[in-house]
């Protein structure tokens, strides 16, 4: 039973199949959202109200045919998509949503796993440099030393501003700093600050628009994603939908107080508030223009990092003042 | 480490096929090396085969956007080699449409340069008001992209009020949005980070590699055919020339929005001002000997028509410069010392229209580089040779 119970678990839900289908449903929220802040109808065709465009999108792309280029290391090229993929979807089992015991701590919820879901989505940026790197084409390759540079400008920035919650709440476990500000929920206002310097570091680990540098296709073509075709370039675009999920997900936890309420009551509040955020996502997306490699970096450590620093002696000084 | 990147001939920033050769040093270009004659249609030639009336909509056909501008400046110059005087209200239609093609045009550049920024919101309300114009535009000549509004002599076309009053009432709202995109494309702070000293062109660089229109207007030369040289109805009308001095992609953006603006007046004093009378005088159909250079002021820059008449029903010869061409030099040192990252916006910024400034092919063996000339004749037989020693095409097999 027990062996039925976690197949269940990794596959069924919350494991592979509702991650997909939850994030194929952010996937169209934020491209109806993009479209029609830029007064255009967005997916409308398939499925009610396009609804099912995206996992049409995916199971088009998985039947297209499928290239891999003579000059690159095969193994590598072909085993990345599936290693992105699996590396988001763990993520995706250690948000504090389902089955887990504020007392008991267990393998999907323990004291630290905040620090393991940030390294589970840093992962896929290294993967994405392989992948580009692997397939050796001048575009991709640009493509790939703009992923790592754009890298050392955000992650600081967003590791800052998602620890200081924590340090407020004192621990390093996402379904504890949740229940801490679900019984103090004022404290949320006094990380507002390091949830819009998240929120902008996010946009910039999600690369998308401002921060669509790597894949810029006015520039160079796919950049990253060049090479890439068929079943592995939909895998790609999978992650990116569920890192997008898991993303949002964690920013809730941390800032937006986590989803309190059971099963149900609080699967709602997952859906609302991983919504919000990927509202607030497509905004920041509508609202700006592609800026380029070297302003992102002075941008992240001139405005970003600061901001972050304040947030966290913010953190630290409360906690002073609490205790 | 430096390497080199094609950009083109087939590339997404790019919408015809040229190619621009890319020396870069990591993110830096170091050198740049433009290539033409990827869309070359022999246009000239097919000129010589076809009479005056004719040879009016195949000029059309050099270029989608400016279609009106290669029209309107051959139709130009025939008319004066027939020494015909087109009545002032056939005068005023030509030239209504030729201000509405220009702000068509530079709505649909203002759209390119945000999608080539990557600011797609301001490409997709761009496009959007495009259709209040193009719209117009069909009203006016039926059409929405080769108008063929002109004859010799005059313009086929007529206005009545209705139609006066539907072009006043969309000047008004695009004047409106415009000024509003004016406000978005010098304020975005992220559009602005990216164009601002992006393509230096100093003004003594403009003057030395004659650069023209828009291009040379954004870095304080404010070289205009209409003014300058004034052509048919422009000595009538009030209207300034648009320049900036800031010499970079920022100064273009704000030259060509500020130019809608001037359109948008000049569009509404030939409107209120139309004078009555015909709109076209007959046209001989034979033209006296003689040689002719037009110039007309397209939305990319000054366009050129040279055409010789030997007499006969049909040009003898038939030279395009259009000014896409003019800007290619100074567009490599705009690309100089620039990022890869601005590559699309500096080009874009000139507003290129690749196979319209197509006059040529090299013939390029693809092993060894080796360029050649080779006569037509020479090239047929080459042609024909290969053809019967290539294996016999079978039907084309999918694989599953």
């Amino acid at each position: 039973m027990a062996v039925v119970r976690t197949l269940l678990y990794l596959v069924v839900y919350p494991g592979l199949l509702f991650l997909f289908v939850y994030s194929t449903f952010c996937e169209w929220f934020d491209r109806k959202v993009y479209a029609r802040l830029q007064n255009r109808m967005g997916p409308t065709h398939t499925g009610r109200f396009g609804l099912l465009q995206p996992i049409a999108d995916f199971f088009k792309l998985m039947a297209k045919e499928d290239i891999v280029p003579e000059a690159s290391d095969k193994r590598l090229f072909t085993v990345l998509p599936i290693i992105g993929l699996a590396v988001v979807s763990t993520a995706g089992l250690l948000l504090p949503v389902w089955n887990f015991d504020l007392a008991n701590p267990g393998l999907t919820s323990f004291s630290g796993d905040i620090i393991v879901v940030l390294y589970l989505l840093s992962l896929p940026t290294l993967i994405l440099f392989l992948a580009a790197w692997s397939s050796t084409n001048p575009f991709s390759t640009i493509g790939g030393a703009r992923v790592l540079t754009m890298l050392f400008g955000y992650e600081v920035p967003l590791f800052l501003t998602i620890l200081s919650p924590a340090i407020l709440a004192d621990s390093w476990r996402l379904a504890e700093i949740a229940a801490f500000y679900q019984a103090k929920p004022l404290l949320l206002l006094t990380n507002l600050l390091g949830f819009l310097v998240a929120v902008i570091a996010v946009q910039a680990k999600l690369e998308r628009t401002p921060f669509d540098i790597p894949h810029a296709e006015t520039e160079i073509v796919g950049g990253t994603f060049t090479e890439y075709s068929g079943k592995k370039l939909a895998l790609f675009r999978l992650t990116f939908d569920i890192e997008l999920v898991i993303s949002s997900g964690l920013l809730a936890t941390v800032f937006l107080g986590g989803f309190p309420g059971g099963a149900v009551v609080g699967f709602i509040h997952f859906v609302v508030k991983t919504l919000f955020v990927i509202f607030l996502l497509s905004l920041l997306r509508a609202l700006t223009s592609r800026i380029r490699i070297d302003q992102v970096v002075s941008f992240a450590w001139k405005y970003l990092a600061p901001l972050a620093v304040l947030q966290l002696l913010v953190a630290i000084l409360l906690k002073g003042l609490l205790s | 480490m430096s390497f080199q990147v094609p950009i083109g001939p087939q590339h997404p920033a790019l919408k015809e096929p040229i190619s621009l050769r890319m020396t870069v040093e990591g993110e830096v270009i170091t050198d740049v090396d433009i290539r033409l004659g990827y869309n070359h249609r022999g246009l000239e030639k097919l000129a010589e085969e076809k009479n005056w009336i004719q040879n009016i909509y195949l000029v059309e056909r050099i270029c989608g956007i400016c279609s009106h501008s290669h029209a309107t400046c051959y139709v130009q110059g025939v008319e004066k080699l027939m020494e015909l005087a087109p009545p002032r209200r056939g005068l005023y239609i030509r030239y209504l449409v030729s201000e509405l093609e220009r702000i068509h045009s530079h709505l649909l550049w203002l759209g390119v340069a945000g999608h080539e920024a990557g600011f797609d919101s301001f490409f997709m309300y761009t496009w959007r008001d495009r259709e209040i114009v193009m719209d117009l535009l069909e009203m006016i000549s039926g059409n929405r992209v080769h108008y063929a509004i002109n004859t010799l002599g005059g313009v086929r076309r007529d206005l009545d009020e209705g139609q006066k009053a539907k072009i006043l009432e969309g000047m008004v709202t695009l004047r409106k949005r415009s000024e509003y995109y004016f406000h978005i494309g010098a304020n975005e702070p992220s559009f602005v980070g990216r164009i601002a000293g992006v393509g230096l062109l100093p003004k003594d660089k403009v003057v030395a590699l004659c650069a023209v229109g828009p291009t040379a207007r954004a870095s304080g030369w404010a070289r205009d055919v209409r003014k300058e040289d004034p052509y048919a109805v422009y000595g009538e009308l009030d209207f300034e020339v648009a320049t900036a001095d800031t010499c970079d992609v920022l100064g273009r953006v704000v030259v060509r929005v500020k130019e809608l603006l001037e359109s948008y007046k000049l569009c509404e004093q030939m409107v209120r001002n139309l004078p009555a009378g015909d709109i076209a005088v007959k046209a001989p159909r034979k033209v006296k000997p003689g040689e002719v250079v037009s110039r007309y002021e397209a939305p990319r820059g000054e366009n050129i028509h040279y055409i010789k008449a030997n007499g006969t029903d049909k040009p003898e010869r038939l030279k395009v410069r259009a000014p896409t061409l003019a800007n290619y030099p100074a567009t490599v040192e705009m690309l100089r010392k620039g990022f890869i990252a601005d590559i699309p916006l500096i080009f874009a910024a000139i507003d290129p229209c690749i196979c319209c400034a197509e006059r040529a092919v090299t013939l390029v063996k693809a092993g060894s580089g080796e360029e050649s000339v080779v006569r037509m004749s020479d090239l047929r037989r080459q042609a024909i040779a290969r053809h019967q020693n290539a294996p016999v095409k079978r039907n084309a097999v999918w694989p599953l």
